[in-house]
């Protein structure tokens, strides 16, 4: 038995990809008295990594996912066992077809090299494969395939080599020791480690540690089946591991990929095969290794008949045999994203879920994170802190992933929604809100209402000014009912349930400090005041945007959205002095908040309450308690929709009343109950508003977003050195509002972005920022006020130019669009007239 | 009564595994109250078979004869040992573990219409007659009832230590002539010989295999393991990655989707021991492991390991097999 | 064209750590997964070059997995006796198969020497007495030619020879044959073909097993012979005593 040091600056729990990358990038950037462990021997402990396919391909819908795939690829190839291969994505189908276009969109977003190309051009690559099973191919030239266990081992052994790691393999950990809310300890079979920080990142066993230390890593290991067939004499007479492009064949949810002499056959079709982590063998107990479990052949049958009816001549070679066959364990999350970052432990970091072609660049990026406070490559989509308690639950990634597996290969719209494990969160509008034929949508659990049905009355009143959507996909996750309450709102006025709000109090002596360091924007302000700011990294890059309402002297209340919610109080409980009797408050499940907007709304309000609602009497940005028919609310005039109005933050058990009573008290004036669509796009977009993940993420300044002001307090706040930098420089990339000038398609089909399209020059050429980065949509939706479609997009600052003609690539085609704004300006009401 | 089929070497003298069953048979005799012991062996017993068999406390030695015994035929051996067993009424008839033993018993049992147990370790009950066997290849064990009469089982190798019994037997020889129905020998030996030895010089054949894995570090890294494999007449295998790096051809692969050997002496230089590979080279008789890596599944697998690198520790083997050449 | 019937069973793959269920009264192979025993492996081998082979089975309804991977391997039919193997003794199991050779009329029958895991070495030979032939036992290779079987194996004194008229019970031991893997048209055409049910003739008296147990773990018992080059003599001592130094 192998024994431990006693004590460690971070222990790294695991010695594939991720644990391998990891303690390299750490060593890199400095830090020393790093311990690797793995319960397994070395060079392949019995990890996923150990049977991955090891193949890439970089071209994901995700933008964070694509770039950090790019820098593992760049990492492999410096490393020198990456290997170019090329590879296909097939389409059998005219849907598939169109998928493959989108993705054209996204290769020239993120920069990739890539085209459509037809059966004859695959065959001439690939001449095993028969032409009359697909009808066109998604080609990427830069595919290749990876020795992750090299990978690895170079990686370790060059942390070894700056004395910085002590590596202990066949030691399994068997406790995390927490103090104080604050790892301490590693316990293992070889002995105790004292550590400051630890990192889990053991794969499909991680949520198993995890609970050592009373932590949710949501994920379950799930079954990849793949089969190896042999020799095959056209594979045989090439030398090396792969001469021949990778085949993804799309619609049969397959890949084929060559290895030496074998075809290896993958499948993501066969139904979704899920086991605990405490079900995971033991090295000792597992046939081949524990994450190679044992082949369910009724499984896969299905799809090698489809395989060979792609590669007939190929898998049925004289002398090709299965001869080796697993149910491969990887890991999955409910939405698809790695688990990576610090736990509600101190100290506990996770690095978990990451497939092979993320996971040098998921090593780098933890490194920087835990060494530097933020990575280089924005990974917020998969910071562990996301997760809502519901999402926690085993139950829930177990239904998700079920859900999602079969879609690991499909066609998913950037809109779809789950079906399983829905309801989790309900306001206690949902009933009445239900009846009204309101469409939910999922937020962090919440349901929120994305339109009424009850408005489609609207429609034949605004006519053609809702905008109707001609072509499916576009409309797909859509109604034109959002654009016509849109314009009920802006014409009357409209009732908007946000209760999927994150809202958390701080109060006591430590809370203005606390607001302070992390806010750029001034805290330090009368009560009643309503500020909105951006939150920065240590590095100047995006962390969240959201609302801060001094309360009290030393009580502040902060609103932001759901998806982001409890990364947000993760964030400000982290700068929440440690005195003992300043308190982050979390009352998102007990205040309900209201929106009330449009241009009706303050005779609305002021019908149900005695107290003055002038705009003298409750100015712009100020929040106070009213009375509205008898029911205490606090309320905070500000906008998301760039109306006049209010939102209303009132008691879970108040909240269904004040519901009706606004309801009922604005239909007199023209309101209707309004949805999501409304709020988080149209009305939105018409304002130029930007929303984190989308417009503002950790790669992106305050300057570059446009958002910069005047003065910068003289207060220190996280980021604010970063901040102060970006503003003495020009920017490299300018957020701008786009117009689409025409949507006609060549087939006459007028056609909607959705978001995610790469801009481009009016005759099509490539456009590249100071970053390196090529324009992409961020947030694209209907202006149904101004009856165009816009777009959100950065783009170089030459070509930040009001009237600047371009073009946006929809499914391979070109659409002219034209600059309408270079900074945060509007095109619907440039002076914001409407919100006084 | 108990009665042990005892096989017989060239030399005519009883095989230790069939004087396990005997010292086997003799607790289960202590057990019973002293039940007699008799031998069942084929063909005329020499005089050091029978005083082998008095040593081990055997009362009579039943010496199946004739013309039916002269080649092996497992339901004509079985129907001789079943006449001794039918003619003293014994209610124990057992053998060794062996082919041959476990071959017979099952005859017997099948004649009898009762069941049988093999492999058997130990017993831990008369009444009921309750044995614990070797199951799984010996990775389990199982308790088994064995309540017919007569009990038929086999003994599993070293399941007892042979040791003669303190008191000797009589061995009284009883030579049976007893007639044998043509049907038993139906399926019977015809020919014996002395296997060939395989020459092909194949790495399934080979005596010595040396293994390489990615430690040989290129395709120019096999020298000092190819001269090994000279020095040793043996041939060479290596892990899936050396083939996948093109460093040699697919046909010396050993492992799951390559050749699976069992040589007598198999020399990994440089391989982990990835179960893949394991499951090609596990039947090797005897592993000598070359490894930098004392905890790597194929060192602490191993019969034999050396701890360092292949790169020093073969070029200094091949050294010394000239040396000693020379000397 | 001979009529072959091959018997196999599902078991247990046991290459690995054994874990019994928690009843002990079988061996769980949720890590492990399922197979046929080496032994039937050869068989069905054996089986398929001398002609046309029929498989069977007795066991649970996921017993059908096995048939199916001797299908792909290029038997042509198979039948599945649909019952609980656990309650099955090696009589009952050699009764039922017995009713399967009869209603198929065939001529030769192979079957694994013994099971991978009840180890009971017999039912071979109970079914050769229930069908009244002989029986050959424990060989590596078995051929027919002109209705004679020729089957040869390790003997105690060398290397032995059978030979006699069909129809008779074969039972294989590993080693005389490599047995093929299944190709992928092979698998795919295994798939196709129809499985034969059928129920047991009668009631099972069942096994005598009362329980299994797992023996205590073997040490690892590596001799490490030395350390880097120092090791060189003890190594080539070895080698002469193994006698494996090349003359």
């Amino acid at each position: 038995m192998a024994t431990v040091p006693a004590s460690a600056k971070v222990v790294v729990i695991g010695a594939g990809i991720v644990g391998n990358s990891l303690v390299h990038h750490l060593a890199r950037l400095g830090w020393r008295d790093i311990v690797q462990l793995d319960k397994g021997p070395l060079p392949n402990p019995g990890g996923s990594t150990g049977h991955a396919s090891n193949f890439i391909f970089p071209v994901d819908h995700s933008r964070e996912i694509t770039d950090l795939t790019l820098d593992s690829v760049r990492q492999y190839q410096e490393m020198g066992v990456f290997t170019e291969s090329g590879g296909f994505e097939l389409a059998r189908t005219e849907e598939r077809m169109e998928e493959l276009r989108r993705r054209m969109s996204s290769a020239k977003a993120w920069g990739i090299e890539a085209e459509l190309v037809d059966p004859a051009f695959v065959k001439e690559k690939v001449p095993f494969i028969e032409e009359d099973q697909f009808i066109g191919a998604f080609w990427t030239p830069s595919v290749g395939v990876v020795d992750s266990l090299r990978a690895g081992t170079i990686m370790r052994e060059a942390a070894l080599e700056t004395g910085a790691l002590t590596v202990v393999p066949n030691v399994e950990v068997t406790g995390l020791d927490v103090e104080d809310g604050r790892i301490r300890r590693v316990r293992t079979d070889g002995g105790d480690i004292e550590a400051e920080y630890v990192v889990i990142a053991c794969g499909v066993w991680s949520p198993k540690i995890g609970d050592m230390a009373g932590i949710s890593i949501p994920l379950t290991p799930a079954v990849h089946q793949m089969i190896s067939v042999g020799p095959c004499p056209q594979l045989a007479e090439r030398e090396g591991e792969i001469s021949f492009p990778i085949v993804r064949d799309m619609d049969t949810f397959c890949y084929e990929r060559q290895h030496g002499a074998d075809m290896e056959v993958g499948s993501y079709a066969h139904r979704a095969i899920l086991h605990e982590p405490e079900d995971i063998p033991s090295i000792e107990q597992a046939k081949l290794s524990p994450t190679e479990m044992p082949f369910t052949s009724d499984d896969f049958d299905p799809q090698l008949e489809q395989a060979y009816e792609l590669m007939p001549e190929l898998l049925g070679a004289e002398g090709a045999e299965m001869r080796y066959a697993i149910n491969g364990l990887l890991s999955l999350t409910c939405d698809g994203n790695p688990i990576l970052g610090e736990s509600l432990v101190k100290g506990l970091w996770t690095a978990a879920a990451v497939w092979i072609k993320e996971g040098p660049g998921v090593g780098r990026a933890v490194a920087e994170w835990m060494v530097d406070g933020h990575s280089e490559i924005d990974v917020s989509h998969s910071d562990i802190a996301r997760f809502h308690p519901h999402q926690m639950r085993r139950e829930h990634t177990r239904l998700r992933t079920t859900e999602a597996f079969i879609k690991t290969y499909g066609i998913v719209h950037p809109a779809e929604q789950y079906e399983s494990d829905r309801d989790q969160r309900c306001s206690p509008m949902h009933a009445s809100q239900a009846e009204l034929g309101a469409v939910f949508f999922e937020t962090g659990g919440w349901e929120r209402p994305h339109w009424y049905e009850s408005n489609a009355g609207l429609l034949e009143r605004y006519g053609d000014a809702v905008m109707p959507r001609e072509h499916e996909w576009d409309a797909r996750w859509w109604s034109p009912i959002i654009n016509a309450e849109h314009l009920r709102m802006r014409e009357a006025a409209g009732v908007i349930d946000l209760s999927a709000f994150e809202v958390f109090d701080i109060a006591g002596p430590g809370a203005l400090e606390t607001v302070q360091t992390v806010c750029v924007a001034q805290c330090d302000v009368p009560v009643g005041k309503v500020v909105y700011t951006p939150v920065l990294d240590p590095g100047g890059g995006f962390r969240s945007d959201l609302t801060v309402m001094r309360l009290g002297d030393r009580h502040f209340r902060v609103v932001t959205g759901a998806a982001h919610g409890p990364a947000d109080r993760k964030w400000f409980g982290d700068h929440v002095p440690a005195d003992g009797v300043t308190t982050l408050t979390n009352r998102t499940a007990d205040v309900v908040t209201l929106g009330l907007w449009g241009p009706r709304s303050r005779d609305i309000l002021a019908s149900l309450t005695s107290d003055d609602v002038s705009d003298a009497g409750f100015g712009f940005l100020t929040c106070r308690d009213l009375q509205v028919k008898g029911t205490p609310v606090l309320a905070s005039r500000i906008s998301y929709v760039g109306e006049l109005g209010w939102e209303l933050y009132v008691g879970a058990d108040d909240a269904a009343g004040l519901w009706d009573t606004l309801l009922d008290a604005g239909a007199a004036h023209g309101a209707v109950p309004v949805g999501i669509g409304v709020y988080g796009t149209t009305g939105r977009i018409e304002k130029s508003y930007r929303a984190f993940g989308f417009e503002l993420d950790g790669e992106r300044s305050i300057v570059e977003a446009g958002m910069q002001r005047p003065k910068v307090k003289a207060a220190d706040f996280v980021g604010r050195a970063a901040y102060l930098a970006q503003r003495e420089s020009a920017p490299e990339t300018v957020l701008c509002t786009l117009v689409v000038d025409d949507h006609t398609s060549a087939s006459g089909i007028k056609r909607y972005m959705l978001g995610g399209e790469p801009v481009l020059t009016r005759s099509g050429e490539s456009l590249t920022d100071g970053h390196g980065h090529h324009p992409y949509v961020t947030s694209a939706g209907s202006a149904p006020s101004l009856g165009r479609h816009l777009l959100l997009a950065y783009l170089p600052p030459s070509e930040a130019v009001i009237g600047n003609e371009l073009a946006v690539s929809y499914m391979e085609e070109l659409y002219p669009v034209t600059v309408g704004s270079v900074d945060a300006t509007p095109l619907l009401d440039p002076t914001n007239e409407r919100i006084r | 009564m108990i009665v042990v089929l005892v096989e017989t070497d060239l030399s005519g003298a009883a095989v230790e595994v069939s004087r396990e069953a005997v010292t086997f048979a003799r607790s289960l005799s202590d057990a019973g109250g002293g039940v007699p012991i008799d031998a069942v062996v084929v063909g005329e017993p020499s005089a050091a078979l029978v005083d082998q068999l008095a040593a081990y406390g055997v009362r009579d030695v039943h010496a199946l004869t004739g013309e039916a015994f002269d080649s092996f035929a497992g339901a004509a051996w079985a129907s001789g040992v079943l006449g001794v067993r039918t003619a003293k009424n014994a209610v124990v008839v057992m053998a060794a573990g062996t082919p041959r033993g476990n071959e017979v018993m099952a005859h017997v049992a099948a004649r009898a219409g009762v069941a049988m147990a093999a492999n058997v370790l130990s017993f831990s009950g008369l009444s009921p007659f309750t044995v614990t066997r070797q199951v799984v290849g010996g990775a389990a064990l199982e308790e088994m009832r064995l309540a017919d009469r007569p009990a038929v089982f086999t003994v599993a190798g070293h399941a007892v230590e042979a040791a003669p019994a303190a008191a000797a037997g009589g061995a009284h020889v009883v030579v049976e002539r007893p007639d044998v129905d043509p049907a038993d020998l139906v399926a019977r030996v015809v020919s014996t010989q002395a296997p060939e030895p395989d020459l092909s010089g194949s790495l399934k054949s080979a005596k010595v295999v040396v293994g390489a894995g990615r430690g040989a570090g290129s395709a120019d890294g096999f020298a000092d393991l190819l001269e090994l494999t000279e020095l040793l007449d043996g041939s060479l295998g290596v892990s899936r990655v050396v083939t996948s790096l093109g460093w040699r051809p697919h046909h010396e692969q050993v492992g799951q989707t390559g050749s699976r050997i069992s040589p007598d002496l198999y020399i990994p230089c440089g391989i982990s021991g990835a179960i893949q590979h394991w499951a090609g080279c596990s039947s090797a008789k005897a592993i000598l492991a070359i490894n930098t890596d004392a905890e790597a599944p194929m060192v602490t697998k191993a019969t034999y390991a050396v701890i360092g690198d292949l790169h020093e520790v073969v070029p200094a083997i091949n050294a010394e097999i000239r040396r000693r050449r020379a000397g | 064209m001979t009529s072959v019937l091959v018997c196999v069973k599902r078991v247990v793959d046991s290459s690995s750590e054994v874990v019994l269920t928690d009843d002990g009264q079988a061996v769980d192979g949720r890590y492990a997964g399922f197979t046929m025993s080496a032994h039937e492996e050869c068989a069905v081998e054996l089986a398929v070059q001398i002609g046309d082979a029929r498989v069977v089975t007795l066991g649970d309804a996921d017993a059908v997995e096995q048939l199916r991977a001797a299908l792909a391997v290029g038997c042509t039919a198979a039948t599945h006796v649909v019952a609980d193997p656990q309650t099955f003794g090696p009589a009952d199991v050699a009764r039922e198969l017995a009713a399967v050779v009869r209603e198929h009329d065939h001529d030769l029958v192979l079957l694994g020497n013994d099971a991978a895991d009840s180890g009971d070495f017999q039912v071979g030979i109970r079914l050769a007495y229930e069908l009244g032939w002989p029986v050959v036992n424990g060989v590596a290779t078995v051929s027919v030619q002109d209705g004679t079987i020729v089957a040869d194996g390790a003997g105690p004194n060398g290397h032995e020879t059978y030979r006699l008229p069909l129809p008779a019970v074969v039972t294989v031991l590993e080693g005389g044959v490599e047995p093929r893997y299944p190709t992928v048209p092979g698998r795919m055409k295994a798939k196709k073909v129809p499985i034969d049910e059928r129920q047991p003739t009668a009631e099972p008296a069942g096994p005598g097993r009362v329980r299994l147990l797992l023996p205590p773990p073997a040490p690892s018992d590596v001799q490490v012979l030395g350390k880097g080059a120092e090791a060189a003599p003890a190594v080539v001592d070895l080698f002469e005593r193994l006698g494996v130094l090349a003359r």
